[in-house]
C-alpha cells in the first residue's frame, strides 16, 4: 500500500446563515407593513367595536339585494355591449369612410367624457320628451331609472370594447387571412373561424379590465336613485349616520373585484397554455 | 334653438359664467391632483421594484387596495371618514367644528386612485430599462440616488408617458365624481343648471361636449410632449 494517507475531513459545521442588513429599504419596509396592519386591526375594530346589530339586520339584506342589482347591470351591459362592439370594431376597420368615421365618433364621444354625464345626460334628457316618448311607445322603457342605466352602460362599454375588439383583430397578420382566401374560404368564415378565435385570446386580458372597470363604475347607478350596492349602502348612512356601512360596501367591492381578478388571470393562464414556451 | 343658445349667455340671465367657472374648477381639481398622484405613484413603484420583501408587500398592498375600489366609494370614504377622523383629532385640542374641504377631499381621493394606477405605469417602465445600467452607473462610482436622477429617471420618463397620457384623460372624466360632494365643478354646475332651465337634454349635452373639448386638448398636448421625450428614438425609415 502506498502512502497514499487518507486524511478525513472532520465534521464542519454549517456556514453562517446569510444575515440579512437593517438597510435603509428594510426598516421602511418592515414600517410601512406595520402601517398597514396597524389599519388592518384598525379596520376590524371600528367593525367589531362599533357593531350595531339593528343597523347590520336591517341594512345587510338591502345591500345583498343592492350586490345583486350590481351583478344583473354589470353582466347585461357587458353581455349586450359585446354583441355591438363587434359590429362596431368591423365598422372602425370598414373601407368606406363615411362607416369609418361614424364608429370613430361613437367611439371617441363615448370615451372622451365621464360615464356620470352621459347617464344624466340619458336619464334627465329622456324626462324631458315624456309625450313624444309616450307617443312611440317607448316610456315604459325610459321611466325606470334602472333600464336608462343599463341603456347608459350598454352604450358605454360598446365603445370601450369595440377599441379593445379592434387592436385585437389587427394583432392577426394579415397573412393568415389571405393564405385562407388562397384557399378558397369565404370572407365570413375565414373571419368567425379563424380571425375571430384567435383575436378572443388577445382581447381576454383588456377584457377582463374592462369588467373590472365597468363593475367599479356601476356605482355611479346610485346617484340617480338606483339602489345597486352603493345606493343601498347611501341609503343606509343617509338614515344610520353609521359610517361603517361604506366600509362593508369596500369590504364587498374589494372582494368581488380581487375574485374576478385572480379567476380571470386563471382562466387566461389556463387558455393560453399553448402558447407558452 | 336661439333661445336655447341664449341661455349660455355670460353674466346673470345665462349659465356661460357659471358653465366656464365649473370647468375651472375641474381642470384645477385634475391638475392639482397630477403631481401629487406622480409622487406618490413612482415611491409606490420604487417600492415595488425594490428587492426588499416588506417593500413590495406594503406597496402591492397599496395598488391592490385602490385599484379594487369605486372611485365613488373612495371619494366618499375621504369625503365622510376624513370628517370623523378629523374630528376625533381636533377634538382632543379644541371643540370647534371641523368640515373637510371638498376640494381637498377629491384630491386626496382622485390621488389616491390615480397614484395606484400610476405605480403600475412606473413600475413595468421600471423593468423596461435593463438592469445593466444602474449597475454601470454604481460601478462608475455615482451614487444610488445619482443613479437613479440621472440614469434611470430620464428613460422612465419616456417609458411612461404613453401609459400616463390615459390616466390623465381618465382622470379628468374621474373628476365629474366630486360634484357628489357639493364641489362646484363643471357637471354640478350643469347639475344647478338643469334645475333651473329644465333644459337637460341641451345642458347636459354642452357640459359632455366641453369634457370632450378638454380631452382632445389634452390628447394634442400629450401627444407633443410623447413626441418631445421620445425625440431620441426617431429613426429615418
Amino acid at each position: 500500500m502506498s502512502e497514499t494517507a487518507v486524511r478525513i475531513i472532520e465534521a464542519q459545521s454549517p456556514p453562517p446563515g446569510v444575515v440579512r442588513k437593517w438597510t435603509v429599504s428594510r426598516i421602511a419596509g418592515t414600517a410601512l407593513c406595520g402601517v398597514w396592519i396597524a389599519i388592518g386591526i384598525g379596520l376590524v375594530w371600528s367593525l367589531y367595536g362599533a357593531f350595531d346589530p339593528d343597523v347590520f339586520f336591517k341594512y345587510m339584506p338591502r345591500m345583498a339585494e343592492g350586490l345583486l342589482v350590481t351583478t344583473k347591470l354589470v353582466v347585461f351591459s357587458i353581455f349586450f355591449g359585446g354583441l355591438l362592439a363587434i359590429p362596431l370594431a368591423l365598422a372602425r376597420m370598414s373601407t368606406s369612410v363615411v362607416v369609418r368615421g361614424f364608429a370613430f365618433a361613437y367611439v371617441y364621444i363615448f370615451r372622451g367624457t365621464p360615464i356620470l354625464g352621459q347617464m344624466f345626460l340619458l336619464y334627465y334628457g329622456a324626462g324631458q320628451f315624456v309625450d313624444e316618448l309616450i307617443t312611440l311607445n317607448l316610456w315604459w322603457f325610459f321611466r325606470e331609472a334602472y333600464n336608462c342605466v343599463l341603456l347608459t352602460f350598454v352604450l358605454n362599454t360598446t365603445a370601450y370594447q369595440a377599441e379593445i375588439y379592434k387592436t385585437a383583430i389587427e394583432s392577426i397578420p394579415r397573412g393568415q387571412r389571405e393564405a385562407a382566401e388562397t384557399l378558397g374560404l369565404k370572407k365570413g368564415l375565414t373571419f368567425w373561424k379563424i380571425t375571430f378565435p384567435q383575436a378572443m385570446i388577445t382581447a381576454l386580458r383588456p377584457l377582463g379590465n374592462e369588467i373590472i372597470l365597468m363593475i367599479k363604475a356601476s356605482a355611479v347607478a346610485s346617484l340617480v336613485t338606483v339602489f345597486d350596492l352603493m345606493g343601498a349602502t347611501k341609503l343606509a348612512f343617509s338614515r344610520t349616520f353609521d359610517f361603517n356601512v361604506y366600509l362593508w360596501a369596500a369590504i364587498l367591492y374589494f372582494t368581488i373585484v380581487e375574485v374576478l381578478r385572480r379567476t380571470w388571470d386563471w382562466v387566461e393562464t389556463r387558455l393560453t397554455r399553448h402558447l407558452v414556451r | 334653438m336661439m333661445d336655447l343658445i341664449a341661455q349660455l349667455a355670460w353674466g346673470p340671465t345665462g349659465w356661460g359664467d357659471e358653465l366656464a367657472a365649473g370647468t375651472m374648477v375641474t381642470v384645477s381639481l385634475a391638475l392639482a391632483t397630477l403631481p401629487f398622484g406622480l409622487a406618490i405613484g413612482l415611491l409606490v413603484a420604487l417600492g415595488k421594484t425594490s428587492s426588499e420583501k416588506t417593500l413590495q408587500t406594503a406597496a402591492n398592498i397599496y395598488t391592490t387596495i385602490f385599484r379594487g375600489l369605486p372611485e365613488l366609494l373612495t371619494l366618499l370614504i375621504v369625503y365622510y371618514g376624513g370628517q370623523i377622523v378629523l374630528q376625533r383629532i381636533f377634538a382632543l385640542f379644541t371643540d370647534a367644528y371641523v368640515e373637510v374641504n371638498g376640494f381637498v377631499a377629491g384630491m386626496v381621493a382622485l390621488g389616491l386612485v390615480f397614484s395606484a394606477f400610476s405605480s403600475e405605469v412606473f413600475a413595468s417602465a421600471f423593468k423596461g430599462i435593463p438592469a445593466g445600467q444602474p449597475e454601470a452607473a454604481l460601478a462608475l462610482g455615482l451614487t444610488r440616488w445619482q443613479a437613479l436622477r440621472l440614469v434611470t429617471l430620464p428613460q422612465l420618463i419616456r417609458l411612461s408617458i404613453g401609459g400616463l397620457s390615459n390616466l390623465w384623460l381618465i382622470l379628468l372624466k374621474e373628476t365629474s365624481l366630486v360634484s357628489v360632494i357639493a364641489l362646484n365643478d363643471l357637471l354640478r354646475n350643469t347639475n344647478v343648471a338643469v334645475g333651473f332651465t329644465k333644459q337637460p337634454l341641451f345642458f347636459y349635452s354642452v357640459a359632455l361636449l366641453i369634457y370632450l373639448v378638454l380631452s382632445l386638448i389634452s390628447a394634442k398636448g400629450l401627444g407633443t410632449i410623447e413626441n418631445h421625450v421620445k425625440r431620441g428614438e426617431q429613426r429615418v425609415a
